[in-house]
């Protein structure tokens, strides 16, 4: 494959042919804030904090569903990006109900990490405050609505790692939601393997292994890697 | 230089924002050279007092005293500082909102559970009404910072406090920016 060589924040960079901006950058060391993006499964741009500037055009674009092209000059950290981030991460933080003080996933959240790392100190909007479920039905796993950013990355492991497809998207907007099967109680799928993939892909406390309270839900993302790895390079993580 | 006004407000919260202050330990020997505590629930103060350098609210706006001591407050009050996640998100007091009105909340804690008697608190004038939405403090008042943490542990309220008592806008960064 041939190799492109860009820039990025006026670092010279090689690439290879088909490797995203993200990608790119991560092997680099430079890193860019993400969310929706998980090792090992395929990147859709949905959250938009990856998103950078590109010399010679006026539009924003996600780093992990951009390809490098030769001579690209990228930047991933200007005054705009960062306001255009924060906005972002406070409009994540005001749409639902994230209680930091009393989340499974206290402390290891990926939602509460970039607040801290992208300096958001309060968030300016009003908070919506809506009235969510928690579906409980599952015998070994919660789903908390509450803390769903809609990512998307239970849905993409459950459809494209464990082949289960019981994970998808219900409505639009602000009203989106993560359902099971047809809309019907997680505990009564009749596709869940109860693989647990979703939950431990999840980034935030919307996802959690039933009996884990304030700040004891690890996810383990060292598991997907494992698979990923296994079944795409035929190489046993040990 | 003159010794600073420093007062500390307790709204809707548990008091672990102030629990955290006290576990300042001996350096609050060090803020008491410099400044006196002149209001707050370890000062037997009855009234706010004017001119105030420095006020930290705890708790999340919940009922109409708050409101109205929250506009006194900043009347009278240089510097504001949101102290806690329940000022700064409304966080756990904050829980009751989705429910759309205060009457669920009353109505679980009252009527529900009682057994004699039951019936919602109801004294005009001396228990201050829920408010349908509890609000974080920046949507009440103007907010001057913010000091998030639940509580905020009390390196971080120094941290905070000693930029402040240097002159300077404290700007926390990093892991002293962690709500929860």
């Amino acid at each position: 494959m041939a190799a492109k060589v860009f820039t990025i924040d006026g670092q010279e960079i090689s690439a290879t042919e088909g490797q995203s901006v993200l990608e790119a950058a991560h092997e680099a060391g430079i890193r860019i804030p993400t969310l929706c993006h998980l090792e090992g499964v395929m990147d859709v741009g949905a959250c938009r904090l990856c998103l950078v500037e590109i010399a010679g055009s006026n539009k924003l674009v996600p780093a992990c569903t951009t390809q490098v092209a030769d001579g690209m000059v990228v930047a991933t950290t200007s005054e705009r990006l960062q306001r255009y981030r924060r906005l972002l991460l406070e409009l994540l933080f005001a749409e639902r109900n994230h209680v930091c003080a009393v989340c499974v996933s206290n402390g290891h959240c990926e939602l509460q990490s970039l607040a801290m790392h992208l300096g958001m100190d309060h968030v300016s909007f009003p908070y919506t405050f809506p009235k969510l479920e928690v579906d409980l039905t599952h015998r070994l796993f919660g789903m908390d609505h509450n803390r769903c950013v809609l990512c998307g990355r239970c849905v993409r492991v459950c459809w494209y790692v464990e082949g289960a497809a019981t994970k998808n998207f219900s409505g639009r907007g602000a009203s989106s939601r993560i359902i099971s099967d047809l809309n019907q109680p997680w505990g009564e799928s009749r596709t869940c393997t109860a693989c647990g993939k979703c939950v431990h892909a999840c980034p935030t406390g919307a996802l959690f292994e039933k009996g884990t309270t304030v700040g004891e839900m690890q996810k383990d993302r060292g598991k997907l890697e494992y698979i990923v790895t296994a079944r795409e390079k035929k190489q046993w993580i040990v | 230089m003159d010794r600073l006004k420093i007062a500390t407000v307790w709204l809707g919260g548990c008091s672990g924002c102030h629990m955290s202050l006290l576990d300042l330990d001996e350096w609050l020997f060090e803020l008491a050279k410099v400044a006196d505590v002149v209001y707050g629930p370890l000062v037997d103060t009855k009234e706010y007092p004017a001119a105030v350098d420095v006020c930290l609210v705890e708790g999340a706006v919940a009922n109409t005293e708050h409101v109205e001591l929250m506009h006194q407050i900043r009347q009278r009050t240089r510097v504001l500082v949101a102290f806690g996640d329940c000022a700064v998100t409304g966080n756990v007091t904050a829980l009751r909102n989705p429910l759309g009105s205060a009457a669920p909340v009353l109505e679980r804690a009252y009527l529900d559970p009682a057994n004699l008697r039951p019936a919602l608190p109801h004294e005009p004038g001396v228990v201050p009404p829920l408010l349908d939405r509890v609000l974080p403090l920046q949507e009440a008042v103007p907010v001057d910072f913010f000091l998030p943490g639940c509580p905020p542990p009390a390196d971080r309220i120094k941290a905070f406090l000693q930029e402040l008592l240097a002159g300077k806008a404290p700007h926390l960064t990093g892991a002293n920016l962690r709500f929860g």
